[in-house]
Order: structure tokens, then C-alpha cells, then sequence
């Protein structure tokens, strides 16, 4: 089959295509060069290498939601009016009309009422708000179970928990900003957090509101936190992401020619950027459809602020859920008073301390690993989660805690919903918040063990092809037949863990080691992160299983043609002269 | 971020060894995969797609893309049309129960974003080139020898500025910008500008003797023989709602949502033998009318919830739940601390009035708590 291939570029050149009469690109190129100087810095960034994985997507979800809520939030400042000043609604929302309210909560109603469009864009906002933190988790968590944190981009890790940490402050800033009912209960629970604080905290709660709960300046001010100085931040922090990213090229599954030395896929120009370009759009385009078609933050059924008013399931948007949640299942009575000073434990542990210790373990976790297992190369390949057994367990142990303090801090909604009692799920979430980690953790790892067993048995003796077959003698056995030669290759592109073994309580020249306790310990925590692991079969036996099965098939074919077995399935090899054409 | 090339970052057997000179000139297939169970196959060949053989193919990708962007324009002409056609306002209609234009408008600017997106991609995926092309790696660290003259230029600089050697200069220095913090602490104190950032006003509400319960919404004042057995309402000082006759001065902005936020009550009735009366609070109900503070001392939501058998009430946002009979103590649920009882009497008129000031302060918990 002849095939015309002369239009499809086949370059892998690293140096920038110049061509020998520069087009009207070039010329605006070229223009811009003489001023600029871009050429050196462009020469290989324009055909950049981005490798190709559906999961590296997700951490884009998150940049053009981060955009889409750029723009949707400038939209909404041209009409929010953030002033706590006293007015009464005389808008055109007919069962608020006459009720009097601040004048933020009624520009509010303005946007959803009375500016064509501005409800679209105030659940767009709202929307986009809850899919960048969704999607900066799960991204967090694609990373993290791949190994992508290990060095050389720790760094760029610490900067992803940062912006986490942001992309929730700002989102708790935003909703408060309407100054609904809703909202200004979580405000009032704000204050009491901070009012829980030691020493400093009353008067971090009276210099935030100017004053005494609520004061007139609180909405002023989360206004200005939340339309520049966390925007500001999230964008230096977003662009120091992206910078990283690019300097450290992307990370990349292994697999046939895809090594640690190198990266393989598609260039920035034109590829990776039409896709992350048309990306965009359908970020935007999902989140336009959502907010057109589902309702969110219905601040007109709330009903203005009163702080002597509140109502029942009164929730926090999601992201909030889970210190909630760790407040909720506080045990009564937690509060002591130490030489005449009030220690509120009940709001303490659950807001000031937890979560932020969480934060800082999430952060030190490639620190951590990288510590106990003494690697100090550098990484490109990532692991599947099976292959780094405890890692993938820490992490499912995290994800437990946090699931169970997500879903505690809905346990009224859960016991309206499926007809509990809400004193029993607080038991149980109090006991499980302990024990369900380990036992994640516990589940996870032999999990993790019972797969890479899996590789190992298809790599040794193929894989199941459900055929049966029955010897003269009456014995039913399954056939195996070996896999490709490409998913060998990949199944065994992982590296042999190594237990750091401690080195000795002295050195060459006889001076004792001067960590040597920490070394041990090293020691230890290592043999516990790799002990139970298995690893990839060596050479020696591949062959000697692959010889047995050769024999075994021998024995069990008896026939007059060479029974590879595929005569039973679609794995039949196809002609060499047949070209296959991609079916992607 | 200059990197030399064909740096590889780790050594044949994968130990670090950034900065060998011998460059793996076979770098496709490194020394020490060679080594594993099984060698790297290396890069599959490339196989075509129909588009980059067949020219219908080809042209039907392009025509259906094309089309992508055609409809994406007719949707966004049908966005403008929506935007006047639909009214909002008063008179805005609803579809399957949402605002007309706010569906109209959200439809269309999503359909044609994710026909553009849809479109881009598939041109991507169907007409640019497809081959993957491989890019070689470098160290994220600098070549040593730009390490050695930055550490160099680094001593240098340094050594001219002389810092080190003038302990009293360095140390003055560090002093008068470390001092600047102060400044810049201070100049914050007027966020609570004057008096405002008296605490001590936490330990204080409107409440005080001889002030009337009145109704919460409407402010009437409440008659303890109107109240019927298992009733709770939600009550406020009359000095929220001033008027000629009650005689209270008119409070404005953050003052009046400052007392309104502490001065929130609810009053329940019960049998009087079911109430376990404190001591030294025996004589702070009426007929087994009890009033409690409305704001919950976990975090300060207003709590609710009432359920008049077990004379429970439970703060809907962290179910923190108190028993009204017995000086609302903690039953259930985070808080810490009962809810401050307002001792009761009434007046000659036979409605309810408050004895003093709650005798502690209400809410949340807070450092000072106790001194106050």
C-alpha cells in the first residue's frame, strides 16, 4: 500500500525550523525579536515535548477554572457593591421586596435579578469555584500516587499544597461576600474560631471585624482579600507552577523508548497547544452549561443576614466540609481554663490545629519518602501506585481521614437523608476517624502486594486467556499465553526497591557515624515501606518460566499444527505485510 | 535555565551521576536497561491514520470540523438573540423552572465554547501532524562549573560589601529594618479603630434589669400568661425596638448588630417540677417559663432545634444539643459549656422582664473569658 507521507512532518530536530524566507510569522517574528530577544528562550520551547496521558489533564481542569473564575469574577465586580451599609430591597425580587438588608446582599439579588446574565455568571463563578478546588485535589492525588513529587519537583509540590490551601481561603472569602444567611452563619463561625485562639484571639476577632461581631467593615475587607490579594498570590504562585513545570519537563509513564533521560510525545507547537487551547473551552463550555442549568448558592432563599437567625442543615460549600466535619465530632466539654485563661479544645484541635497539621504532613510527604529511602536521583518515570505499596496506602489512609471528616461534617444531612440518628453516626465517625485510616492503610497495602503478584504471575506465565482445556488423563487447565513483548516491557520498567540497610555504627576510618541513630531509624522505616513488596522477576527466571511454559504447551498440544492457542481468541498475529493503520 | 544537552541525568547502573562526561550516545536504549529482564523494545514505529492516507478521510475531518465552528457561531448568534429577547427583572419567565434567559443564555455560551473546544481538539487529533517526538532530559541543578562562579560571585560580592567584617554596621542594620515589623504591626491597631477594640464589651449585652422580653420579628412584648406549655420563642430585648414610649435611645449600624448578635434569646415553657433548678437560680424562672441566651457557646450560631418532650435544643450547625430543664447543660455535641440562663420576673403589666444581664458573657469562648 503506497502511502502519500510527504505533508506529515517527521522532524525530531531540537532547533527551531527556520525557514529560508520567514513567512508573515516569521516577520512578526523576527520583528519581535529585535526588540525582545525571545528567539533564544522560544528556539526549543516552541516544540516542547508534553507527553500524552489522560491523567496529566486534570491539573489543567484546574488552570482554566482558575481562568474562568478570572473572568467571570470581573464580570460581577462591575455590579457587587461590598458595603455592610443598611438599605432596603427594593429590587425586582417580589418575596425579599421591602426586607431590610446590606447592600452587598443587595447588589447581589441585583446581579441574579436584574442584570441579564449576571445570574449565569454568578453560578458560573460559584461553579468554577468548586471544580478548581475538586480539580486542584484530584491532580494533588494523581501526583502524589504516581511518585510525580519525588525530586526534582518536591518543590513544585509544596507550591501545589500552597495553592490548595489559597484556592480554599479564597473560595470561604467569596461565599461570604453575599452576606446571606447562610454565609454570615459561617462568618459568625469564623469569629468563634477565631475567638478559640489562644492569647491573641479576641483580638484578631476584633481587629478583623472592626470591632465587635459583626461590625460593618467585615465584608469590605474578605472583599478586597478576596478580588486582590489572593488572586494575586494564586496567580504568582500558578505562574512559579507552570514555570516548574516547564524547567522540569513533564513527568511520564514508562514504556517502549520512554526512559528516565528522556521525554516522548507531542510539541507544544502546534499539538499540545491545540489541545490544551481547545481544552480551555471545553472547561469554559462545561462550566457555562452548569451554571445555566444548575442552580447554586440561591442566596434569595436564604434571606439576608441576621445574626439572630439560622437554619437547620445550614452547610458550608464542600470544601469546608471536612474541618467541619473534625468539629463536629468533637466529644462534649473539651475546654479548659488554665490560670484563669479559657482554652477552647473543642474548636482548637478540629480548626486551628488539624488542619493545618495536615497541610504540613501533605507537604513533607516527598520530603519524607525521599529522606527514608535515601534517593537522590532524579525522576521522570512515574510509578504505578501498585508498585510504591506503602506510599499508595499513606496516601488512601489520608484520603480516608479526609472522606470520614468530609462526611461527618454531613451528619445531619446524612441522618435526615437515610433515617439515622445523628447521636449514632457521631459515635461511629468519633471511633472511625481513628480506625478507618489504618484500615485503609492496612487494605490498600496488601491490595497494592496482591497486584504486583498479578504482574509478576502475567509476566512468568502470561495471562488467563479462559480457554480450559482437558489432558487424556481427565485434567482440566487453564491455558496461558504470554503477553506482548511491549506489555512486558512496561511491567517490568520499574526499579528493585532497596532496603537502606544501616551502614555500620563507624566509617572507613574508624569515626563513629554521626547519625547513626537517625540511621537506624532510617533503617527500619525503610524495611517497613519495602519489605513486603514484590519484586519484578530477574532475567533468570523469566526465562526458566517462559522454557517450562514452552514445555507445558508442548505436552499439552499433541496436535499436527503448533498450538499457540490463539487459534481461540483475537490475538492472532496479523500478516507482516498487512500495515495496520492506528485505530486511535 | 540553560542546560547543556544530551545530559543524562542519571548513570547507566541509575545512580545519580549527573554530571559524567561520558554522554550515552545510544541514549534511546540505556546501558542499564539493557541489563533488565527484558530489553527496551524502544519507540514503537508510527502508524497513519486514515486521515493522513485517505483524502476522503481527510476532507471529511474537515468538513466536520468546519462545521464545528460554523454551529459554534450560530450559537453564539442565538447567546445575542437570548440576551434581548428574554427579560429579566420582573417579568422574567421560568423554564422547567429555572429563569428563561439565564437558561437560554448558559446553553448557548456553553454550546459554543465545547463546539470550539470540540473542534480545536479534533483538528488536533485528526490533521496536525501526529508523530510524537522524543526531547532529552537535563539535571534541574546547573552545570558545576556555573555553580562554582555563582558561589564565587556570590563570596565576592559579598567580600566588597564588607558586611561581615563590620559586626556593628551588619547588626544595626538587621536591627533597623527587623524594627520596621513594629511599624507595620501598628499601623494595623485602627482596624478596630478607638474603643471598638474593647473586649471587654463581650462580657456585656443590652440586657438589664426591668427590660422587657419582646418579640423577635415584631417586638411585642410578652405576656407570661400567653405562653402555653412546650411553646418556645424566639424573644429580644425591648431596647432593640425603640420607640416614644418605651423610651430606649435609637442604635445604629454596628452597634445595633453588635447587641442584636448578643442579645438573641429564646424562652420556652415547661412543667415547672421538670425544671432542675442551678443553685442560687431558683428564683430566675416564671411558672416554668425559663429563658436561656439564643446564641450557642461552641462557635455562636443561634441555636433552634427544639424538641419539647426531652426539652432539648440542638444547634443546627454542629449539633451541639443542651437540656433547657436542667440549666441547659451540654447533653450532646461539641460545646463546652451550658447556655447562659437570663434570670426572669415580670412587671406590674404581667409581662415578662429580665432580672439583670446575662451573669456571664454569651457565645463562643474566647482567652479572656474568665478574667472578665
Amino acid at each position: 500500500m503506497s502511502v502519500d507521507t510527504s505533508k506529515v512532518a517527521t522532524s525530531n530536530r531540537t532547533d527551531a525550523a527556520t525557514a529560508k524566507k520567514p513567512g508573515p510569522a516569521g516577520s512578526l517574528a523576527t520583528w519581535a525579536d529585535d526588540r525582545l530577544g525571545l528567539a533564544t528562550a522560544m528556539k526549543k520551547n516552541l516544540r516542547k515535548v508534553f507527553p500524552d496521558h489522560w491523567s496529566f489533564m486534570l491539573g489543567e481542569i484546574a488552570l482554566w477554572s482558575f481562568v474562568v473564575l478570572l473572568l467571570t469574577g470581573v464580570f460581577l465586580t462591575l455590579w457587587f457593591n461590598p458595603s455592610m451599609g443598611h438599605i432596603t430591597y427594593e429590587g425586582s425580587y417580589d418575596q425579599l421586596r421591602g426586607v431590610g438588608m446590606s447592600e452587598s446582599m443587595a447588589s447581589t439579588l441585583h446581579i441574579s435579578f436584574d442584570v441579564r446574565g449576571g445570574l449565569l455568571m454568578r453560578q458560573m463563578h460559584h461553579w468554577a469555584a468548586a471544580i478548581f478546588i475538586a480539580s486542584m485535589m484530584v491532580h494533588l492525588l494523581r501526583v502524589a500516587f504516581t511518585g510525580a513529587y519525588r525530586k526534582p519537583r518536591e518543590l513544585n509540590w509544596v507550591i501545589g499544597c500552597i495553592l490548595l490551601l489559597l484556592g480554599t481561603l479564597e473560595g470561604f472569602t467569596g461565599y461570604s461576600l453575599p452576606d446571606d444567611l447562610l454565609s454570615g452563619t459561617g462568618v459568625r463561625a469564623a469569629d468563634g474560631f477565631l475567638k478559640a485562639t489562644p492569647v491573641v484571639g479576641t483580638y484578631m476577632s476584633f481587629l478583623l471585624f472592626g470591632g465587635e461581631f459583626p461590625g460593618e467593615s467585615i465584608i469590605p475587607r474578605l472583599y478586597i482579600i478576596h478580588v486582590l490579594l489572593i488572586p494575586g498570590i494564586l496567580l504568582a504562585l500558578i505562574a512559579a507552577h507552570m514555570l516548574l513545570l516547564v524547567y522540569h519537563k513533564h513527568t511520564q509513564w514508562p514504556g517502549p523508548g520512554r526512559t528516565e533521560q528522556n521525554v516522548v510525545g507531542y510539541p507544544m507547537l502546534p499539538v499540545y497547544a491545540a489541545k490544551a487551547g481547545g481544552f480551555f473551552f471545553m472547561v469554559f463550555g462545561v462550566i457555562a452549561l452548569m451554571g445555566g442549568l444548575m442552580s447554586i448558592n440561591p442566596v434569595w432563599k436564604f434571606g439576608p443576614y441576621d445574626p439572630t437567625k439560622v437554619t437547620a442543615g445550614s452547610q458550608p460549600d464542600w470544601y469546608m466540609g471536612w474541618p467541619d466535619g473534625l468539629l463536629r465530632i468533637m466529644p462534649s466539654h473539651m475546654e479548659s481554663v488554665i490560670f484563669g485563661y479559657t482554652i477552647s479544645w473543642n474548636v482548637l484541635i478540629p480548626i486551628l490545629l488539624v488542619p493545618p497539621l495536615m497541610l504540613v504532613i501533605l507537604m513533607l510527604l516527598p520530603f519524607i519518602e525521599g529522606w527514608i529511602t535515601g534517593d537522590k536521583r532524579d525522576h521522570h518515570l512515574l510509578q504505578r501506585p501498585r508498585n510504591a505499596p506503602t506510599r499508595t496506602a499513606v496516601m488512601v489512609a489520608l484520603m480516608t481521614f479526609y472522606g470520614l471528616a468530609w462526611a461527618a461534617g454531613g451528619n445531619d444531612i446524612i441522618a435526615i437523608k437515610l433515617h439515622l440518628s445523628i447521636n449514632q453516626i457521631t459515635y461511629f465517625m468519633r471511633i472511625a476517624i481513628f480506625l478507618g485510616p489504618l484500615l485503609a492503610f492496612w487494605i490498600t497495602r496488601r491490595w497494592c502486594i496482591s497486584l504486583q503478584r498479578h504482574d509478576n504471575e502475567k509476566l512468568l506465565h502470561g495471562y488467563e486467556t479462559g480457554i480450559i482445556t482437558r489432558s487424556p488423563e481427565g485434567q482440566y487447565a487453564e491455558r496461558h499465553l504470554p503477553i506482548s513483548e511491549t506489555a512486558a516491557y512496561t511491567l517490568t520498567a520499574r526499579e528493585r526497591d532497596e532496603i537502606h540497610a544501616v551502614g555500620g555504627d563507624t566509617d572507613a576510618a574508624g569515626v563513629a557515624a554521626p547519625n547513626s541513630r537517625s540511621e537506624k531509624l532510617r533503617a527500619r522505616l525503610s524495611s517497613w515501606m519495602y519489605r513486603h513488596n514484590v519484586q519484578k522477576p530477574t532475567r533468570a527466571e523469566l526465562e526458566e518460566a517462559h522454557h517450562h511454559a514452552e514445555h507445558e504447551a508442548e505436552l499439552q498440544s499433541g496436535l499436527d499444527h503448533p498450538a499457540d492457542g490463539h487459534q481461540f481468541d483475537d490475538h492472532r498475529l496479523r500478516d507482516t505485510d498487512e500495515v495496520p493503520l492506528r485505530d486511535h | 535555565m540553560s542546560n547543556d544537552d544530551n545530559r543524562p541525568v542519571n548513570g547507566p547502573d541509575g545512580t545519580p551521576e549527573p554530571y559524567s562526561d561520558e554522554t550515552g550516545a545510544d541514549s534511546h536504549v540505556p546501558a542499564h536497561r539493557a541489563a533488565e529482564p527484558i530489553a527496551d523494545p524502544g519507540l514503537p514505529a508510527h502508524t497513519w491514520r486514515p486521515t493522513d492516507v485517505d483524502p476522503k478521510a481527510e476532507r471529511r475531518a474537515e468538513r466536520q470540523i468546519a462545521a464545528m465552528f460554523i454551529a459554534a457561531m450560530v450559537f453564539s448568534v442565538l447567546f445575542v438573540v437570548a440576551y434581548f429577547s428574554f427579560e429579566v427583572g420582573d417579568d422574567w419567565d421560568t423554564f422547567a423552572g429555572m429563569g428563561a434567559s439565564t437558561l437560554a443564555l448558559g446553553t448557548t455560551l456553553g454550546i459554543t465554547l465545547l463546539l470550539i473546544g470540540t473542534g480545536i481538539i479534533h483538528l488536533a487529533r485528526k490533521l496536525m501532524a501526529d508523530v510524537e517526538i522524543v526531547e532529552m532530559r537535563h539535571p534541574a541543578a546547573s552545570p558545576p562549573e556555573d555553580r562554582e562562579a555563582t558561589v564565587e560571585a556570590l563570596n565576592t560580592g559579598l567580600d566588597e560589601a564588607g558586611i561581615g567584617r563590620r559586626p556593628l554596621v551588619r547588626n544595626t542594620m538587621l536591627g533597623a529594618v527587623g524594627l520596621l515589623g513594629l511599624p507595620a504591626v501598628v499601623v494595623l491597631r485602627d482596624l478596630a479603630p478607638g474603643n471598638a477594640l474593647d473586649i471587654g464589651k463581650l462580657a456585656h449585652t443590652i440586657w438589664e434589669p426591668g427590660m422587657r422580653l419582646v418579640r423577635d420579628v415584631v417586638g411585642t412584648p410578652i405576656l407570661a400568661s400567653e405562653i402555653e406549655m412546650g411553646d418556645l420563642i424566639n424573644a429580644a430585648p425591648e431596647a432593640m425596638f425603640p420607640s416614644e414610649e418605651n423610651g430606649y435611645p435609637e442604635l445604629h449600624g454596628a452597634e445595633e448588630q453588635a447587641e442584636k448578635a448578643k442579645g438573641a434569646i429564646i424562652i420556652v415553657r415547661m412543667d415547672p417540677d421538670d425544671i432542675i433548678p442551678l443553685e442560687g437560680r431558683e428564683k430566675w424562672t416564671v411558672d416554668g417559663i425559663i429563658c436561656y441566651s439564643k446564641i450557642c457557646t461552641h462557635v455562636g450560631c443561634p441555636i433552634s432545634l427544639y424538641e419539647r418532650t426531652t426539652h432539648h435544643v440542638l444547634c443546627p450547625c454542629h449539633q451541639s444539643t443542651f437540656d433547657l430543664a436542667d440549666h441547659a447543660k451540654v447533653v450532646f455535641g461539641p460545646a463546652a459549656r451550658p447556655l447562659p440562663q437570663l434570670p426572669l420576673a415580670v412587671d406590674d403589666e404581667g409581662y415578662l422582664v429580665a432580672q439583670s444581664d446575662f451573669t456571664e458573657p454569651i457565645g463562643a469562648s474566647y482567652w479572656e473569658r474568665e478574667k472578665q
